[in-house]
């Protein structure tokens, strides 16, 4: 069954943010970069918080501060005032400019105004630009949305490299992590944008680093356009950011779902190993057996149980694939955001049955929680509140995790984060019927 | 540590005879602290429980706010969900009116609420939705207030937002019966329950023999705050948020106030006998005696234990208003540790002068400071704690530096005498940790990494 969320005049705890933290977010995967956000000053302070709530990182996003008269006037002088302060202050080799609702909805020539601030000073480090307002799609939007400008906007053409592009997509810093390490096993040269696996879960310092070191360089970026191709992450995607190196540089796209269970770890490793022209390295065909054995150990555990997933929609559809690869019942796949691909997506996946809900608020999920009684639900902080007035286990996945420590350390992505998941799922049903049953076994 | 050149006078050191610049908006490109004029009015009028509390703009404004402070409740709990008419490009194109009507047509009836408030936001104000008249209308087809709050972002600081915010409980105060208000009564303005602080804060009251009416907003009810006209003193603990309020309604009703803090041993026991003082009656002022010397000897003890770890310890703040930052450094001294800097977001200049007199000289004095200045001050100024909210924190632990949260998302209540022995408790546990010893700006010194 397929129910779309009722069209509603309110939204009574959003199950979104909106899309310039997105923005923000992958902007933080590119090195030397500070992003700057055009508008009220809260914007900036609100992303900030709410990103430091999640990380635990130090979160330096500047903004244009808007007054009443750059509301009425244009942000002009803000923009060069802001720009001039970054370049003194950070040095950076690049700042990341989103647009808010505000400077959207006053017509503000963003475009227009970096053309002239760059001419009238070239000492001013590169703007790149995102339009990203508020009432325009979500943090899943305004993410792509930035990967795509930033390409469109840095990578060049010329003579075919041997290296691919990956675009993951908004995962955890460990997921990052992890790409990385298959990638340097497959022996594969890889551009992984963006990067943020070392700028947002970086180690303790002596001296605060204005910009967090790590993140992928305009200078490598350039060569975007040069790869093999770009292998890009995410169900619902249409056609996504790696469109952009195809159509302008006729970059190859190969459109993968993220790679959480085993069949959708194979595809994409396979098509990375395809790419290297290598076989799968013994490294991971290792990790790929101990996972499968896993899941014979603890099928039984699982076998049947129904479960719901919120999330980002590439999230949530992976994490509904995986459920299903398991022997779980998918019953509900709920997003804030509005693709209107998850149901198809899941459908190209395999996963039947399943109630999808998208632009749902957590009130509307909490409803179908109530209605539905799945055994185990896999999400974000968020979903505690229903979760707990509903005694339902809640495994915390995705964006944000900010009631637990180590949300940027969350490994979703490959055999491995499949094991890591599969291990918390199996014992977190344990736990609660252990916890809930009158003998208390210790030995199960 | 080289200053924005905007920002040379927003800094200076206790003993410096030069003032404190402040109380202007802050530079673009300076990743200030603050927030904007909408944050300021959500953070005062959001603890009330039984109010709907709808954010008119884009779903940002309302999901960054949704349930993120620690502000309790004792009956409805209506606050901690985020309601939000969710503007959408339609609306940008259209106006936002009728979707905020449709919202509160749907929200009101299911929710029950003793009265509404509408968040203006940015979007909003600049698309020039009449809020006021959808509110008019709410009003009377609901029979409960409906009351729209000026919160356009753009219009100003967090304090502009602060202003709006009481302007908007203006309109709630004077509209309730006050029969049977005793003439030993008080509101309490600027406490926001975190952490149940307001319910410590009530009980020493009650003890000393004096009746709350109305807290605002901590806790607060509807109906308290309509009839808090009827109170004969405001106690103001939060006075850069709510002393607005406070002038108001000594014009208007000829309610006297006090500014008082709860945080402490010294501003606790300050503030009650100035409360007790204000009343003039010796019952009360025997109550609060007894009250302060017994609460005092309970907490005593703790604190002399963890004073003996802490003492010659080095601290640095940053906070919101500086009425805290008043009372930390005189909390902090009695725990035996010293100030190194102190900075607020959106102190006066008047606060700033009684922050130099209070100091030690050299101690550094910021308005509206950044990450880089206050990273490069901790790491200057070898301290060992640094208190600030959640967005000070990265800046302290990435640096190996202990840390503690005196802003409202904390889940920890430091009010009042007993909060007293929990924030010693707090600063202990941070500074003390064996964990520093490895961190790479102390491991050289103790020798753990080679």
């Amino acid at each position: 069954m397929i129910a779309a969320a009722p069209v509603r005049p309110a939204t009574t705890n959003t199950c979104r943010v909106c899309a310039p933290l997105g923005a923000v977010l992958a902007f933080r995967g590119l090195r030397g970069c500070v992003p700057l956000v055009h508008g009220s000053q809260g914007c900036a302070t609100y992303i900030r918080r709410y990103l430091i709530s999640h990380f635990r990182e130090p979160m330096d996003v500047a903004s244009t501060s808007f007054t009443e008269s750059s509301t009425v006037f244009g942000g002009k002088s803000n923009l060069a005032t802001a720009v001039t302060n970054l370049r003194d202050q950070y040095a950076p080799e690049v700042v990341g400019l989103c647009t808010t609702c505000l400077a959207e909805t006053i017509g503000e020539d963003t475009r227009g105004l970096i053309r002239d601030l760059a001419a009238a000073d070239p000492t001013l480090p590169r703007l790149i630009h995102v339009a990203t307002p508020s009432f325009k799609g979500c943090q899943h939007k305004g993410f792509h949305d930035t990967v795509e400008a930033i390409l469109r906007q840095v990578a060049e053409g010329g003579e075919r490299l041997r290296q691919v592009n990956v675009l993951a997509g908004p995962v955890s810093p460990a997921d990052l992590r992890h790409l990385r390490e298959v990638l340097a096993a497959i022996g594969l040269p890889a551009i992984l944008f963006p990067d943020y696996s070392e700028t947002l879960d970086g180690p303790s310092l002596a001296r605060y680093e204005p910009i967090p070191a790590g993140g992928i360089g305009l200078d490598e970026l350039a060569r975007a356009g040069r790869s093999a191709c770009t292998i890009q992450f995410g169900d619902t995607l249409e056609p996504g950011p790696g469109a952009v190196l195809e159509q302008l540089h006729g970059v190859p796209l190969v459109r993968l779902g993220l790679p959480i269970g085993v069949q959708a770890s194979d595809a994409a490793f396979a098509a990375l190993a395809d790419a290297a022209g290598a076989a799968l390295p013994e490294s991971l065909a290792a990790e790929r057996g101990r996972l499968v054995d896993a899941y014979v150990d603890g099928h039984k555990y699982v076998a049947r149980r129904r479960v719901a997933v919120v999330g980002d929609p590439d999230l949530a559809v992976a994490l509904a694939a995986f459920a299903a690869e398991i022997g779980m019942i998918p019953v509900l796949v709920a997003s804030g955001a509005a693709t209107g691909r998850m149901a198809q997506a899941l459908a190209l996946r395999g996963v039947a049955g399943a109630e999808v809900l998208e632009d749902a608020d957590h009130d509307s999920i909490g409803a179908r929680l109530a209605a539905l009684k799945p055994d185990l639900v896999l999400g974000p902080s968020k979903s505690y509140p229903a979760t707990r007035s509903l005694s339902i286990p809640l495994v915390r996945v995705g964006f944000p995790v900010h009631d637990r420590i180590g949300a940027g350390r969350i490994l979703h992505l490959g055999y491995r984060g499949t094991q890591r998941l599969f291990d918390e799922v199996v014992n977190t049903l344990l736990g609660h019927a252990q916890d809930l049953s009158e003998t208390g076994y210790a030995y199960l | 540590m080289k200053l924005i050149s905007e920002r040379s006078k927003q800094v200076v050191t206790a003993g410096d005879a030069r003032a404190v610049v402040c109380d202007r908006p802050s530079v673009a490109g300076s990743v200030t602290q603050r927030a904007c004029t909408f944050c300021g009015s959500r953070v005062v009028l959001y603890p009330i429980g039984d109010a709907l509390h709808l954010v008119h703009g884009p779903v940002g404004c309302a999901a960054y706010t949704w349930d993120i402070r620690g502000a309790l409740s004792s009956g409805m709990q209506l606050h901690r969900n985020s309601f939000n008419t969710d503007i959408r490009e339609t609306e940008v194109i259209f106006g936002g009116e009728k979707k905020l009507a449709r919202a509160l047509r749907e929200l009101i009836p299911v929710h029950r609420p003793k009265a509404a408030f509408v968040y203006a936001t940015c979007l909003t104000g600049v698309i020039g939705d009449d809020v006021e008249a959808v509110c008019r209308g709410a009003a009377a087809e609901f029979g409960i207030p409906v009351i729209p709050v000026q919160s356009e972002g753009f219009r100003g600081t967090k304090k502009h937002g602060y202003s709006a915010a009481c302007a908007a409980l203006t309109q709630l105060i004077g509209t309730g019966d006050t029969a049977g208000i005793g003439p030993l009564s008080v509101n309490i303005l600027g406490d926001f329950n975190i952490a149940g602080e307001i319910w410590t804060i009530k009980g020493y009251l009650e003890r000393m023999g004096v009746e709350v009416v109305a807290s605002m907003t901590g806790d607060g009810r509807v109906d308290d705050i309509r009839r808090a006209h009827g109170a004969k003193l405001n106690i103001v603990q939060c006075a850069g948020s709510m002393t607005s309020l406070a002038r108001m309604m000594q014009e208007k009703y000829g309610i006297p106030y006090v500014q008082v803090s709860f945080f402490g041993l010294e501003d606790c026991a300050a503030a009650l006998y100035e409360v007790a003082r204000h009343f003039a009656d010796q019952a009360v002022l025997e109550r609060t005696r007894a009250l302060v010397r017994e609460e005092t000897a309970a907490v005593l003890p703790v604190m002399a234990e963890l004073r003996r770890d802490l003492e010659g310890k080095v601290a640095a703040l940053y906070v919101g208003g500086a009425f805290k930052a008043f009372s930390l450094v005189k909390a902090l001294r009695q725990l035996g540790m010293r100030v190194a800097m102190a900075g607020t977001q959106t102190g006066a200049q008047a606060d700033y002068e009684h922050l130099k007199e209070l100091c030690d000289a050299g101690t550094i004095l910021a308005d509206d400071s950044n990450p880089l200045e206050m990273a490069a001050w901790l790491a200057e100024r070898d301290v060992d704690l640094f208190i600030g909210g959640v967005k000070e924190r990265p800046v302290a632990y990435k640096l190996g530096i202990g840390f503690c949260d005196h802003n409202h998302e904390r889940k920890i209540g430091l009010a009042g005498f007993v909060g007293m022995a929990a924030f010693a408790r707090e600063v202990h546990a941070t500074v003390m940790s064996p964990v520093w010893k490895l961190v790479p700006r102390r491991a050289r010194a103790s020798g753990a990494q080679p």
